[in-house]
């Protein structure tokens, strides 16, 4: 088989970790290695070098793009960069580890499908630890990485290693599962066990990071169970060229969960009209059945209105369908949330009025426990109630990170205030009833 | 459970037709930012993805300096016609004589001035949201963007606070006379960018490809010679950007990686001749696209401080 029949698959993750425990660095060590620098990226780094590093070239540069953060030597708003080995491609969101900027942090995580924890080997396991780690599970990352950094700092202690794994053991179980957990001792300054083996840790045993982000099984975290199609944009030709084209009617939209295909009996939401799949349209040709993520325009049999916001489902299982919602959200704002609040709430394609009726509690990173509180501040975790102006067409998070995500938008300075992930409904949505109201 | 499974070619074209979709249905007049370089040709052929068989329901729009190579302003023309878009071309001579721009005193690149002129079709064609064809790999400053960019009422980014961007929900409010910019190709690369081409078999304008061309030397870069100027009684539009006695000159087998307009494009020697030749080029080379662009090259911080002034 050549290279070229043989298909890459993408990966996406992220850095975590307080300020200073060596995120760029770490980042900037694994584009070095994997020879992704530019001569000309590397000779800005040495210019940048000179003037402000007294001729010590500083890694971290290569994701700290903006001028304010190269002056201050810290990380504020998340970095992309891409990294293409023959196994694998990445995409790499540096995250920045102050706890003001958990908002940037949240962004560069909620679409990594692994997480990269650091923690300094001199300090240990710290509130920030706690917190991405939390924030990373909360988010649905399935694959999570502890990189126990700085080991040169620590003499390559195993003892120190094995101590801060236990102390990140004992309160893993109080968090989602993830679905693999992985330990590796590194120095991303010198580049130990990030690409190469190191010989400083003879008695560690697993892969180095490259090794284990470019084999980890990935290619199950879509969700494939249960048809979510949220419609995004009626297609409707105006002038079709194409006489045949008359009457086309489409609903244009992104796959959020589970297969299509034609023939195939759905529901409407919320109008609850039942309909079948006629065809997948697509530019490049019909498809027999189309799956999570793939965009594409579907045809039912039937004529029925439909337009953006409403959802296309499959039968088995069906989602919950309600106004009234249960979740946890992480505030992002500096006016804190209250209850009793007005928002816009974006949920897939369709954005509604929402109020915060009641906040349930707080996390505390101390203990990962539910606190009692009256207010969330800026980077806090809570649990809310929600009532919706019209119902949403939803699964739980853990379920489908597409169907059971929102985002409260502020009216008046339009600012996205919070990022929401949704509990399981308590009952999914029942058709008899529709059929029987008709 | 493989045949349900995207390559990563085929994941961010889902991605990026998903952003396009949003813009056409949160925003109420959006355009195209459309050059005619290789990556606004992707982003016309995700548009005919995410829109046909409807027509695509926003205009095409170019900012020219008046440097333009020949080859991309009828490259750009044609595509848009076979398209059946309209075009909007907004110029910086035009906001010259409309005073809505001012020459800059003995600088002859016109890559800045074509910030006021941008600027100046977003206002007067009431535009709300540019899509443009800016992928994060290209620079550092890029790489801090989101997809959807807001803009104040000035038109400027402001890198420290940017509103955050979670999962695929994409915050499109606006206040009035704000704006958005909107980059559906964020995370593509510019392998990704051939790659893509070649799985489409896009045409993309010749100078793409290796040809033979005079060129000068200046400032480390193989810039090309200008046309030669008519003796029209008009002053000469290249002024200065035309080789001097002492600067090396020669023809050259080149091609260009990025395309600005001739001023600030370097050329590269290149015997590249087709899509192929071009994908291994780009995988084996050592030094970044924008590295061959001099308005990058001004200082570390030349692209942030052009975004924030309002640039694309
Ligand atoms: N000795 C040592 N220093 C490190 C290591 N990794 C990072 N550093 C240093 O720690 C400081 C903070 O690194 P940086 O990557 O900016 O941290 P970030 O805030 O997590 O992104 C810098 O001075 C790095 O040079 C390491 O493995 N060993
Ligand atoms: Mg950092």
């Amino acid at each position: 088989m050549s290279d070229a029949q043989q298909t890459i698959e993408l990966l996406r993750f992220n850095t975590c970790g307080s300020v200073d425990d060596g995120k760029s660095t770490l980042i900037g060590r694994l584009l070095y290695d994997s020879k992704s620098i530019m001569e000309d990226q590397m000779e800005a780094l040495e210019r940048s070098a000179d003037i402000t590093g007294g001729g010590q070239v500083n890694l971290a540069n290569l994701t700290d793009g903006l001028r304010a953060e190269r002056e201050q030597g810290i990380t504020i708003d998340v970095a992309y960069r891409y990294v293409a080995t023959p196994k694998r491609k990445f995409i790499v969101a540096d995250t920045p580890g102050h706890v003001e900027y958990t908002r940037n942090m949240v962004t560069g995580a909620s679409t990594a499908n692994l997480s990269i924890v650091l923690v300094d080997a001199r300090n240990g396991v710290i509130e920030q630890t706690r917190r991405h780690s939390y924030i990373s599970a909360l988010l649905g990352i399935p694959h999570i990485v502890f990189a126990v950094n700085k080991m040169d700092l620590v003499d390559w202690s195993e003892e120190r290693f094995r101590e801060i794994r236990e102390g990140i053991e004992a309160f893993l179980p109080k968090l989602n599962l993830f679905k693999d957990v992985k330990f590796i001792p590194i120095s991303a300054l010198e580049g130990d066990n990030v690409v190469t083996f190191s010989d400083r840790t003879p008695w560690y045993e697993g892969p180095t990071l490259l090794g284990h982000i470019e084999s980890v099984h990935i290619a199950s975290d879509w969700n494939l169970n249960g048809l979510r199609f949220p419609v995004q944009w009626v297609n409707r030709p105006n002038n079709p060229t194409d006489p045949a084209l008359h009457d086309f009617r489409g609903l244009s939209g992104q796959i959020a969960g589970g297969i299509v295909k034609v023939g195939q009996e759905v529901l409407v939401l919320p109008s609850g009209q039942k309909s079948r799949i006629q065809e997948i349209w697509t530019y490049d040709g019909p498809l027999e059945e189309a799956f999570c993520p793939q965009s594409v325009t579907l045809r039912l049999e039937d004529d029925l209105d439909i337009s953006r916001g409403d959802t296309i489902v499959g039968l088995d299982p069906l989602p919950g369908h309600s106004a009234e919602l249960a979740g946890r959200v992480c505030w992002m704002n500096p006016r804190p949330l209250t209850a009793g609040k007005k928002y816009f709430l974006k949920h897939g394609t369709q954005t509604v009025q929402a109020m915060v009726t009641s906040l349930e509690s707080r996390i505390d990173f101390e203990t990962f426990e539910p606190k009692e509180a009256s207010e969330l501040a800026m980077n806090d975790i809570g649990e809310v109630r929600i009532r919706t102006a019209k119902p949403l067409t939803y699964d739980g998070y853990t379920a489908n990170r597409l169907t059971g995500s929102f985002v409260l938008v502020e009216p008046g300075t339009n600012a996205t205030v919070a990022a929401g992930m949704l509990h399981p409904p308590a009952q999914t949505y029942k058709p008899e009833y529709t059929d029987f109201s008709i | 459970m493989s045949s349900y499974h995207l390559d990563h070619l085929a994941y961010l074209e889902t991605e990026a037709i998903h952003v396009l979709r949003e813009v056409a249905a949160e925003f109420e007049r959006p355009a195209v930012l459309f050059s005619g370089g290789k990556d606004s040709i992707c982003i016309l052929r995700l548009a005919e993805k995410a829109f046909r068989p409807s027509e695509i329901p926003m205009p095409f729009l170019n900012v020219e300096t008046g440097h333009e190579f020949p080859e991309l302003i009828e490259f750009r023309d044609r595509r848009a016609e076979e398209l059946g878009a309209k075009l909007i071309v907004r110029t910086v001579d035009e906001a010259f004589e409309k005073g809505l721009a001012t020459p800059t005193p003995g600088q002859v690149s016109r890559n800045q001035l074509q910030i006021p002129v941008l600027l100046g079709a977003i206002e007067e064609f009431q535009f709300d949201c540019c899509i443009g064809g800016a992928r994060r790999d290209e620079e550092k400053a890029r790489a801090k963007e989101r997809f959807f960019s807001f803009r104040d009422a000035f038109g400027q980014w402001d890198p420290k606070n940017q509103r955050p961007e979670i999962w695929n929900l994409y915050n499109a409010r606006l206040n009035p006379g704000e704006n958005m910019r909107v980059f559906p190709l964020s995370n593509w690369t510019e392998t990704d960018v051939w790659e893509y081409i070649k799985k489409e078999e896009l045409e993309v304008p010749n100078i793409y490809f290796s040809h033979e061309r005079e060129c000068f030397h200046r400032a480390g870069q193989w810039l090309p010679v200008p046309p030669a100027h008519e003796a029209n009684g008009k002053a000469d539009p290249y002024e200065g950007a035309r080789p001097t006695e002492q600067e090396e000159h020669r023809r050259m087998i080149c091609r260009v990686r990025t395309i600005a307009d001739m001023i600030s494009t370097g050329m590269i020697e290149s015997p590249a001749e087709n899509i192929d030749d071009i994908i291994s080029e780009v995988a084996a080379a050592r030094v970044t696209e924008r590295g061959t662009r001099a308005d990058d090259k001004a200082s570390e911080a030349a692209m942030e401080d052009r975004k924030k002034a309002g640039y694309f």
